[in-house]
């Protein structure tokens, strides 16, 4: 009899069990419930309506027609979508190994603890990040101006020749200092974050072994550092190929450098809501969208792969 | 059988009932309380409306800025497309009106105001504008003459007599920047389609128009057009005009530096040197635009705009009101113009001496507004705009703007940019001819 009182027993506990997980995963339905239901409706629902508006075509003239893939073979052709893709890659190429390397430099250097005021410079170095972009780039389209601006004032006074950043010969790499001043510390902060969690024991037997702060950062902070560097890395990929907020305010302080589809999003918006070539504008966000991913698994394999 | 006999009769006469009964029924809409939405971006306007309100004390204006010219036009549309949202009433520049006609998207005003009254209150070139087919689109608020405003004293200065013809004009801007290195006689900006559409206004250029309601003429290559651009590219090559862009800080700086000593500008421009350029007041005179024909008169129109009422209005007698008030009550529409500096469109204003006697002292005491008078009245009327005009300024900075500010052939720029407006038009589902 004792058997089937434990069988009994242990049925009722199993029982107990299961009714208990059923509760906390309800529970945990429950509390993603709130964030699920934005996500889908905020992103997923917009983005499913776009892909629908991508296989339409509705023009000025004429009904709205099912066009299948054709808006997404136009794109592969579009001259003015294909010049915006390889000047952001051409940006990506120069702009962010050096916004990265500043960052790496700077969370390096916050870390050796050899910094007088670090907690000063820390501050300063984040700070354009807190800058709205907006006040960001209608500050620098100041700084750069050729007649009033001031670098410009500044070089008349010294009597140096100021390039012309708002050019169309400059007006690139004019952006990507905008964006590596609002950035880096944003990158830095991240990577100093992620050196907090290095153990300390490293740093002392490292000691032991004699090595001094430089050697300290290449072989044991950097290689450590890796996951991290990544992550700034498709960060810094996906905000270049989304490059919008910069070029939008510069355009009304160089009209004649920054076109109407400098950048990828730039023409999409124009096609948007210029133009009024919504299908068209869908079907280009979406090939942008894809761009973007294939980009980021690319660095993320090229990467894990020198890890291994 | 009486029934349907009555009934008949009844129809008959509401048929034939008289335009006052109308009217009546007008008046008695305007005395409900009604709230009305206004996105304009005119300074100051709430003068004009505040006015109106106490005209029609039930009748509530809400005045909302959007934005000034494209970012304006993007919200609208948008609104338009979504089908919530839009406002009663929305300013709407000349150039802009095909573009939403073709888009259902404006009130025919037909039924409220009558047409031959409204047709013979504006000059012939006005009118044909916003009405067609017998259909009213907006109610005309200003427009934008051409003329030259220049800085009597830079140009005594350097010793030089203002330009009546275009030769006279190069030979102007060669010996006055000569003279100032750093300074030029004029400035072509690279990024305004309106300048330059003005001007090949002038210069005998017809680019757009609608040949029916599926074709459309697209013509920027004409030899006019080329004629002009070749004369501008010459200047521009030489380094006399300069083409920075319009409407920067940059470009405010200049104009109130004296960088820039003449700006072919409409009969609103010195609204916005008002600002900036506060300083060189009095400093400025006007003459008319010169000319590529010595012993003509000849302007062009850049920029105008209308008040619209859009078909998505749910007070269409309140809405056209407002629309037509402040534009053709004899008050607001002096304001319009003393106030604001806006050119006016009545015949009844223009012809108003209240108007047409004042002396500005911007323009050193100058009755620039007589000037402007005359000037409008050598504006071509053949001239029309396209349905996709906001596409075609739009691409135009980028295509012939590009050339401008590299000092390229502007001739083939303009091919270039016909291609393109063509290749869209295109695209949108309708023919093209030249």
């Amino acid at each position: 009899m004792s058997t089937g009182s434990t069988a009994i027993g242990g049925a009722r506990r199993r029982d107990s069990q299961r009714r208990q997980r059923r509760h906390q995963t309800l529970a945990g339905v429950l509390f993603i419930l709130p964030a699920l239901a934005l996500f889908v409706l905020l992103l997923v629902g917009p983005l499913l309506y776009a892909l629908y508006l991508s296989f339409f075509s509705q023009r000025l003239i004429g009904d709205n027609l099912f066009v299948g893939l054709d808006n997404y073979l136009y794109a592969l052709q579009d001259a003015e979508f294909g010049q915006g893709l390889l000047r952001m890659l051409l940006f990506l190429v120069v702009q962010v190994p050096i916004m990265l390397g500043l960052a790496l430099v700077f969370a390096l250097l916050l870390d050796s603890g050899r910094l007088w005021l670090a907690r000063l410079i820390r501050l300063g170095v984040f700070i354009p990040y807190a800058v709205p972009s907006v006040v960001a780039a209608l500050m620098w389209g100041f700084l750069y101006g050729k007649d009033f601006g001031l670098l410009g004032q500044l070089g008349r006074t010294f009597g140096i020749a100021m390039p012309r950043f708002l050019g169309s010969e400059l007006i690139l790499a004019s952006i990507g200092n905008v964006v590596t001043w609002t950035y880096a510390g944003y990158n830095m902060v991240i990577l100093y974050s992620a050196l907090q969690t290095v153990p300390s024991e490293l740093y002392e037997a490292a000691g032991i072994d004699g090595a001094g702060p430089i050697r300290l950062a290449l072989s044991i902070k950097l290689p450590l550092l890796r996951p991290a560097l990544l992550l700034c890395t498709i960060f810094s990929v996906i905000g270049s190929f989304q490059l919008f907020n910069e070029p939008s305010i510069l355009r009304a302080a160089a009209p004649d450098a920054i076109s109407s589809s400098y950048t990828p999003n730039l023409y999409i918006y124009r096609l948007a809501f210029q133009d009024q070539r919504l299908n068209y504008a869908a079907a280009l966000s979406f090939l942008l969208g894809l761009v973007v991913f294939v980009l980021s698994y690319v660095v993320t394999g090229a990467a894990r792969r020198r890890l291994t | 059988m009486r029934r349907v006999l009555l009934s008949f009769v009844a129809l008959f006469g509401a048929l034939l009932a008289p335009h006052s009964a109308r009217a009546a029924d007008m008046k008695a809409e305007l005395q409900k309380p009604t709230e009305l939405t206004f996105w304009t971006w005119v300074p100051n306007i709430e003068k004009e409306v505040k006015a109106f309100e106490q005209a029609y004390p039930n009748i509530k204006v809400k005045l909302v800025n959007v934005g000034q010219g494209a970012a304006h036009y993007q919200k609208l549309r948008t609104v338009l497309k979504s089908g919530q949202g839009a406002p009663d009433v929305a300013q709407i520049e000349f150039q802009y009106i095909p573009s939403f006609v073709i888009t259902k998207s404006l009130l025919d005003l037909s039924p409220y105001l009558p047409l031959e009254r409204f047709k013979k209150s504006y000059p012939d070139w006005i009118a044909s504008q916003v009405v067609s087919d017998n259909h009213i689109w907006a109610v005309p608020q200003d427009s934008g003459p051409m003329g030259m405003v220049y800085r009597k004293d830079l140009l005594e200065q350097a010793g030089i007599s203002v330009p009546k013809t275009w030769k006279e004009f190069a030979d102007a801007a060669r010996a006055y920047h000569q003279k100032n290195p750093d300074s030029y006689l004029t400035n072509i900006p690279p990024n305004d389609p309106g300048h330059w559409v003005g001007l090949l206004w002038q210069a005998g250029s017809r680019p757009f128009g609608q040949a029916s309601k599926d074709t459309l003429k697209i013509n920027l290559g004409d030899p006019a057009a080329k004629k002009a651009v070749a004369f501008w590219e010459q200047l521009i090559k030489e380094g006399v005009v300069s083409v920075d862009p319009g409407w920067t800080d940059a470009w405010f700086q200049g104009l109130a530096s004296g960088k820039y000593a003449s700006w072919l500008t409409a009969a609103w421009g010195p609204v916005f040197l008002q600002g900036t350029a506060k300083k060189t007041a009095g400093m400025w005179a006007c003459a008319p635009l010169p000319q590529w024909d010595g012993g003509k008169s000849i302007s062009g129109n850049w920029g105008g705009s209308t008040d619209a009422v859009l078909a998505t209005t749910k007070h269409k007698v309140a809405a056209t009101e407002l629309a037509r008030w402040i534009n053709q009550e004899k008050e607001p529409a002096l304001m319009f113009a003393n106030e604001q500096f806006l050119f006016p469109v009545n015949n009844a204003t223009l012809t108003d001496p209240a108007f047409v006697e004042q002396e500005a002292p911007f323009y050193g005491g100058q009755k620039v507004n007589k000037l402007f008078v005359e000037i409008s009245n050598t504006v071509p009327k053949d001239f029309q705009w396209s349905p996709i005009q906001d596409f075609i300024f739009s691409i135009g900075p980028d295509i012939f703007g590009q050339a401008l500010s590299k000092q390229g052939d502007l001739g083939a720029a303009l091919d270039a940019w016909n291609d393109a407006v063509v290749k869209y038009a295109t695209q949108q589902g309708f023919k093209t001819t030249k």
